[in-house]
């Protein structure tokens, strides 16, 4: 087992309360952090304590609990956008989660900004999450869906961008981290280039920023979008970077109490950025919560994290590769990759390993991720994945390649 | 898990019976589980009311193969009208295997009675209890 932290792995598994339980007799290797990762004491205690002692609604009440609710609220929004190297706490916007926030963009953004035979250009390897946004934008304004290839190596192809990423293409939509090949794209290059034919670039962070130190400043990025949820916060919260400029272009996205200034009965004003962006009760708790896992998160250091996942990633590449009849999707090496594999094993149908899996106390998710078009371009209907995060340990993986011998001479 | 995996599910989802097509079916119909991408086709061939062959195609998990497998066997022979009315609990009770209250196994587990319900009864005419 390769040495694989900077921190103390063990102990901090300990701050996880449902990684101490066992599934099926065994203690659960919680191998789908891509999917959804488990929270820490600290979150979860933060959660509890906002609707034990101070549950209020936000923005509103003169009184003491509204006050400190609001208070916890704007703070985890200061966290936040520390957390990934925001100018000021006024370019994020609370969403409930990376979909919203790329809904957010193409309803907003793209209405005022999008015209038809305009261009928005994707890749083949997105999540649903942002690809669906952008057809209904089409239709909606008779624009135009383009896609950037992969190569055979299952990394962007960069030569189409010549011919792909030119004038007439407004927005270039990428993600930064594919959930189900681990590629991490060149994203501050793809911004440089996106600029230089008067585009602008919508990032898919929500499997970068719980794995990697990202910060949007250096990347050049207009928009970055994420989920608490997969970086140890609660479900329901998420956030919208954008540059203040660009938010306070935009029109509103829903309508509703909290986003506007004067309501008469024909038309109203609306309200500063992010407040414009955020209409309705927002989810309070979870956002102090997010808030709080940002702090748990930036205490272990993303540098340290990242390290710790790539030792976790080369481990298993190695691991996995002596498990016959396993093909891995994307890339075979640790380099520009994070810690998401993706395999299909020959004989055997990815439901049916992760249900062999989960006898053993292994969970990994089975099914196309969100990633149809992807999984069409590698010819399978479906893969086996698993995800690493903080709490993962080599012990484990040691275990899921057992499961997957298991499952071979089940079926061969 | 051992339980899911008991020998006849294991054979029937590696040698399945009726697998295949027919070349002029009264009646053929694909379903889809979007869960998983997984496809079932069924054709059926009918003569006075009776279904007298069955034939089923497609790509899926183990659970999902033996069952198409299993109900095939079992339609055969089998009057359409009582076909039509053939239900979840049935089929459940011909695989035999503890599928619980998973929603994803049952999915897959019933893919190929909502292709062979959605066929019988024309698109569009769905019974309730072939998709919950
Ligand atoms: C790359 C990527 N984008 C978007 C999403 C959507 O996230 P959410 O479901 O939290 O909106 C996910 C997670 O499933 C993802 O992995």
């Amino acid at each position: 087992m390769p040495t694989l932290s900077t921190f103390d792995v063990v102990a901090l598994r300990r701050e996880f309360p449902i990684l101490q339980q066992q599934v099926n007799g065994k203690p659960l290797a919680f191998l789908d952090s891509a999917a959804s990762s488990q929270k820490p004491r600290q979150v979860i205690d933060c959660l509890e304590d906002y609707y034990r002692r101070y549950n209020a609604n936000v923005h509103r009440g003169v009184y003491k609990l509204s006050e400190e609710a609001t208070f916890a609220f704007e703070r985890a929004r200061g966290k936040i956008a520390r957390f990934i190297g925001a100018y000021s706490k006024r370019e994020v916007v609370f969403t409930r989660n990376t979909t919203e926030a790329i809904n957010l963009v193409a309803y907003a953004w793209g209405g005022a900004n999008v015209g038809p035979g305009d261009r928005i250009l994707l890749t083949l390897m997105e999540h649903h999450s942002n690809i669906v946004p952008w057809q209904m934008l089409a239709q909606r304004t008779g624009a135009k869906l383009d896609y950037i290839g992969l190569d055979g190596d299952g990394r962007l192809n960069l030569d189409e961008l010549d011919t792909k990423l030119t004038e007439g293409v407004k927005l270039l939509a990428v993600t930064h981290q594919s959930n189900v090949l681990g590629t991490v794209n060149p994203v501050a290059m793809l911004a440089e280039r996106a600029h230089a034919v008067g585009a602008k670039i919508l990032v898919d962070g929500a499997q970068s920023v719980p794995h990697m130190p990202v910060d949007v400043r250096a990347l050049g990025c207009d928009f970055m979008a994420f989920s608490g949820h997969k970086m140890c916060g609660p479900t329901g919260i998420g956030a919208l970077w954008a540059r203040r400029s660009l938010l306070e272009s935009m029109p509103p996205f829903l309508g509703g109490g909290s986003m506007i200034e004067v309501v008469d009965l024909d038309s109203s004003t609306y309200a500063e950025v992010p407040a414009r962006f955020e209409a309705g009760t927002p989810a309070i708790g979870e956002a102090i919560a997010l808030g709080e896992a940002c702090d748990f998160l930036a205490n272990v250091g993303m540098e340290a994290i990242h390290q710790h996942e790539q030792a976790l990633l080369g481990y298993a590449l190695d691991r996995l590769a002596s498990v016959e009849g396993l093909a891995i999707l994307g890339p075979q090496d640790t380099k520009d990759r994070g810690g998401a594999i993706s395999f299909t094993l020959d004989g055997v149908h990815p439901h049916d390993v992760a249900a062999i899996l989960d006898g053993e106390g292994v969970a990994v998710r089975a099914g196309h991720h969100c990633t149809q078009p992807l999984h069409r371009y590698y010819d399978v209907p479906s893969s086996t994945r698993a995800s690493f995060y903080i709490y993962n340990v080599a012990e484990e993986i040691d275990r899921l390649a057992v499961g997957l011998e298991k499952a071979r001479k089940l079926f061969n | 898990m051992d339980d899911m995996y008991r020998e006849q599910i294991l054979e029937h989802s590696k040698y399945p019976h009726n697998f295949g097509t027919l070349d002029a079916p009264s009646v053929s119909h694909e379903e889809h589980n979007p869960l998983c991408g997984d496809r079932v086709r069924m054709d059926i061939q009918i003569a006075d009311g009776v279904i007298t062959d069955v034939r089923f195609s497609g790509k899926g998990c183990a659970i999902s193969q033996a069952s198409a497998s299993l109900l095939t066997d079992e339609l055969i022979g089998m009057p359409v009208e009582q076909a039509k009315v053939y239900s979840k609990d049935d089929l459940l009770e011909l695989i035999g295997i503890p599928l619980g209250k998973n929603p994803v196994r049952l999915k897959c587990a019933l893919l190929s009675l909502k292709a062979l319900k959605v066929g019988l009864y024309g698109v569009g005419h769905i019974h309730d209890d072939d998709d919950d």
